[in-house]
């Protein structure tokens, strides 16, 4: 079952595409610099198509079933968001063209960052940042200059929740500051004595995940915000859980100061196998003027015969560029469609439905999977994935026996204050059989691991490959393969 | 549309949740906060979207309409049909990361590929699964390199002839490192030798950066340079365009540490400037320093070859704060379209592409070179990019050339000021003698207005 590479697919001579013939004169090659091996393949056209189609076989996907990952929102790509990216008038457009020639470029641009901001509610977004990540380390770096720009120096700690995502404390430390954990509490929220408590002015700001990864809605949020910004921080919304919130709530109200939107998560481009993502930030008026340049505004006020003229502008005290050019515009003509094709009351829909299905595999599963903060969850919850009477069996098994049925497993391990955690997240986009199938399938895998938990130990039994030898991987570190006949190290 | 429930549906699961309705779902978030009015225009079908953004896209004037001698780090290749056909593959491009391996093979194989690719092109020993961009691959290096000692070298040298974008975003992502200093690219003249370099470098120094082809697309052997940077016990960061790689000498062969650049020119359409694909490799001492995520090789238990995410333990989420780069996602859709693209140009078409290009260029510049008022430097190699000294701001120039249909070259007065008036002119291998000869026209016609 195994496929071949692409360079073992090779035979030398062959050619997938070939290229017209020089139509000027030949010049000169510099001899000294010119390369005198390239050790690459030679494949046909169809080679290259079976061998990819063949990968993509064995790729589990959206479009092929369903995939309640926790945390990354795993909606339905739709197919026109597809098309639109690919326009000739959007896709054939250089970024550094003359702003007279892309003003349709400019114009989406423009509305994006309009439509983020009503539904966030903050007041100035950059579309720059590559991906969540990314975003993360934009309004981190704001949260920094922001005090800089003050003289306030002091401010050298960052507050994460023990419930947030690893990038968060991550981006703080790359970023220059120390990470301060921030303990949950008995409900499943941010302790707010604890934030009380490590708030001073050596606190930069809070990072906060609002619903946060256990799916829960933070009860305290305005209070909590409250606190940081009386001790003169800034708190940071990490907006990888806007899914459940979309005409809900917006973050701006309750006091967040700064948050990244993920296009590819709550505006349904599409995750590529693990990117290109996007991550607009999003701030409040105060914060403008860090944004990463250029942001698109209006330079010229239309009127009823002219269209307004876009143009670029660059903040005035920004923390610079984090990437070349605009950002993934390609991602951005996707989250246009998508809102365009939503609205408000669609939007909130979305929301809904989200936050209506994980509450309803919610109600399915518990008693029979210990959910350990268990109240009404928003677009995803967490339960443990582990019995006492069932010894033996982890929450890595039952995810792998869920391939087995032809369900993607959620996300495990993840929280880390979940004992063997699994994070489902259903999206808004299920039916209601696709949520009673997983859910039957999951009673199974409970009584199976009862019952008999070495289908569980050996599973998956059913896809391309077993489950497979990381140690061996990252011992015998084999990052790339070689032309046959050129076999080195 | 894309939320299927009937409204008996919502009711059954609204029963079995045990609340009246989908509003009592939310009484956990502040009433005063809850469920504001948003203004947004009225929702769309798919019929009217495409209509409007047929109408908005075609606003624009495109490479297509305008013949394009624009370059400064995107360039206008040919991208044959087959690499969006595999793109275009919803278990492909709906897919997530591979975090789960025995369902994810596909993904993991081609990036494993992609890895292979960029490892020979390059004369590394290995690439990481890619990052954003150039720029992002770039600050990169410089991220990794501080770590490498530990923070104890504080200094980058950075050649002024590198992107002076990526140069903004190596300072952006070292801002939080408080001791490092970023110098080279204020002190020496752009149009420096490598050997001008030379008087920065020092014990204190992590890496060095230089750029090949350069910003203003000269190729320069770095292969002392490296020499001397390793006799400092710094690094070498060599920024490529991995499709002059085809023709030229590998930054491997040099003697670099770290290969990093833009990956758009295999087979990534230009898309107003993203999504592109950042590459990064490096040699095998580095690889466990190397941010992002790393495909390896490994088998299952019946012994049938496999990929994984290996080394993963360097990363977010398992380190925290401890990791030294916050990256989870790689460009994972890009990476499989260069590598999409290398499978189908292979050995031979790349050359063939990077020698069109090469040719052409020259052409190009030497046509230039005799139109009055108009100078190119000719005595430096160069690839498919080169400066011209104009009678006149580029910007001048470039509207007349707009009026006639042509997208003009870069305005390099806007990063260097003293620059004015010099034009980077990228050709490739879509430019026909045709194009090039309407531009030498132009140009001509407004050297004698």
């Amino acid at each position: 079952m195994t496929e071949p590479t692409i360079y073992e697919l090779s035979s030398p001579g062959r050619q997938g595409v070939r290229y017209p013939q020089p139509d000027v004169p030949l010049a000169e090659l510099p001899q000294d610099l010119v390369r005198k091996e390239l050790p690459l393949p030679e494949l046909s056209e169809l080679n290259v198509i079976r061998h990819f189609t063949h990968l993509s076989h064995l790729n589990y996907s959206i479009d092929g079933g369903f995939y309640p990952l926790g945390s990354c929102t795993m909606k339905y790509n739709p197919k026109i968001n597809e098309e639109m990216a690919r326009l000739p008038g959007f896709l054939h457009t250089h970024p550094l063209q003359p702003i007279e020639t892309v003003q349709g470029n400019l114009a989406l641009m423009y509305e994006l960052q309009e439509y983020l901001k009503e539904i966030t509610g903050f007041d100035a977004v950059t579309l720059q940042p590559a991906a969540g990540a990314q975003g993360e380390f934009t309004g981190v770096m704001i949260i920094r200059a922001y005090h800089k720009s003050r003289g306030d120096t002091k401010r050298t700690r960052i507050l994460v929740p023990d419930s947030a995502h690893g990038t968060n404390p991550a981006t703080s430390a790359m970023s220059g500051y120390e990470v301060v954990h921030i303990p949950s509490d008995k409900r499943g929220n941010v302790d707010i004595n604890a934030i009380r408590a490590a708030c001073d002015d050596t606190v930069a700001g809070l990072m906060l995940t609002n619903p946060n990864t256990l799916g829960l809605f933070e009860e305290q949020v305005v209070e909590v915000n409250k606190i940081v910004h009386q001790a003169g921080g800034l708190v940071y919304g990490d907006g990888a859980n806007l899914n459940a919130l979309l005409g809900i709530t917006r973050p701006a109200d309750l006091g967040f100061d700064i948050m990244h939107i993920n296009l590819h998560k709550t505006f349904s481009t599409p995750h590529g196998g693990g990117g290109p993502g996007s991550g607009p930030v999003a701030v409040t008026a105060a914060l403008k003027e860090f944004l990463p340049g250029p942001i698109v505004e209006v330079i010229e006020e239309g009127d009823e015969e002219m269209p307004p003229m876009f143009g670029f502008y660059q903040p005035n005290q920004s923390i610079g560029r984090v990437k070349a050019f605009h950002g993934h515009f390609g991602m951005m003509v996707r989250a246009y469609t998508y809102i365009s094709m939503h609205g408000a009351e669609g939007l909130r829909k979305v929301a809904e439905y989200a936050v209506l299905n994980a509450n309803y595999l919610l109600a399915r599963l518990r008693g029979t999977y210990k959910v350990p903060y268990d109240r009404i969850c928003k677009h995803e919850f967490v339960a443990e994935g582990v019995w006492d009477d069932a010894p033996g069996v982890h929450a890595l098994d039952i995810a792998k026996r869920l391939m087995d049925y032809n369900f993607h497993p959620p996300t495990n391990y993840f929280p880390l204050i979940v004992r063997e955690a699994l994070m489902i997240e259903p999206t808004e986009t299920e039916t209601k059989q696709t949520l009673d199938r997983f859910a039957d399938v999951m009673l199974k895998i409970a009584e199976e691991a009862h019952q008999q938990p070495d289908l569980l130990h050996e599973a998956p039994h059913n896809t391309p490959v077993g489950r497979l030898d990381e140690v061996k991987a990252a011992k015998e570190l084999v990052l790339c393969c070689w032309l046959p006949e050129q076999v080195q190290n | 549309m894309y939320t299927p429930h009937t409204d008996s549906e919502r009711e059954e699961m609204l029963k079995v949740i045990g609340v009246p309705s989908i509003e009592s779902l939310f009484e956990d978030v502040p009433a005063e906060h809850r469920f504001p009015k948003l203004n947004l225009p009225e929702p769309l079908s798919e019929m009217e979207v495409t209509a409007q953004l047929q109408e908005l896209s075609s606003i624009n004037e495109t490479t297509q309409d305008l013949i394009c001698f624009l370059g400064a780090g995107a360039y206008n290749h040919y991208v044959p049909a087959a690499v969006d056909t595999i793109l275009r593959r919803g278990e492909f491009y709906t897919a997530y990361t591979p975090y789960q391996p025995e369902i994810s093979q596909g993904t993991l194989q081609a990036i494993f590929e992609y890895q292979s690719l960029i490892a020979n092109l390059t004369g590394m020993d290995a690439s990481n699964a890619s990052h954003y961009d150039g720029a992002t691959a770039t600050a990169e290096a410089a991220v990794m390199a501080y770590h490498h000692f530990r923070g104890k070298r504080t200094r980058i040298v950075v050649s002024p002839a590198v992107n002076p974008q990526y140069r903004a975003v190596v300072r952006t992502y070292m801002a939080g490192y408080e001791t490092v200093e970023i110098t080279g690219d204020q002190q020496i003249n752009p149009f420096h030798a490598p050997e001008d370099l030379l008087p920065l470098i020092d014990t204190n120094t992590s890496l060095v950066i230089v750029q090949y082809p350069d910003f203003f697309g000269r190729v320069r052997d770095y292969t002392n340079l490296a020499q001397i940077v390793h006799e400092a016990g710094a690094l070498l960061a060599v920024v490529i365009n991995p499709l002059a790689l085809a023709l030229f000498k590998s930054p491997g062969e040099m003697g670099a540490d770290i290969a990093c650049g833009e990956g758009q020119p295999l087979g990534i359409p230009l898309s107003y400037g993203g999504p592109y694909l950042g590459i990064f490799a490096t040699k095998k001492e580095y690889v466990r320093k190397m941010a992002g995520r790393l495909v390896g090789e490994t088998t299952d238990k019946q012994g049938r070859r496999g990929y994984v995410l290996t080394l993963t333990a360097r990363e977010q989420h398992i380190r925290r704060e401890k990791a030294t780069s916050n990256i989870c996602t790689n460009q994972g859709l890009m990476a499989l379209a260069a590598t999409v693209y290398m499978s189908l140009l292979g050995k031979t078409g790349l050359r063939q592409v990077a020698e069109l290009c090469y040719h052409k260029a020259h052409f190009t510049a030497q046509q230039i070179n005799q139109i009055p008022g108009f100078e190119v430097d000719l005595s430096t190699p160069f690839f498919h990019e080169f400066v011209v000294k104009c009678p006149d701001s580029v910007e001048a120039i470039n509207e007349y050339l707009l009026d006639n249909g042509i997208l003009g070259g870069y305005d390099l007065g806007n990063d260097y000021p003293s620059l004015k008036n010099h034009m980077l002119i990228a050709v490739t291998e879509k430019n026909t003698r045709e194009d090039i000869e309407i531009l030498c026209e132009a140009l001509k016609e407004y050297s004698h207005d």
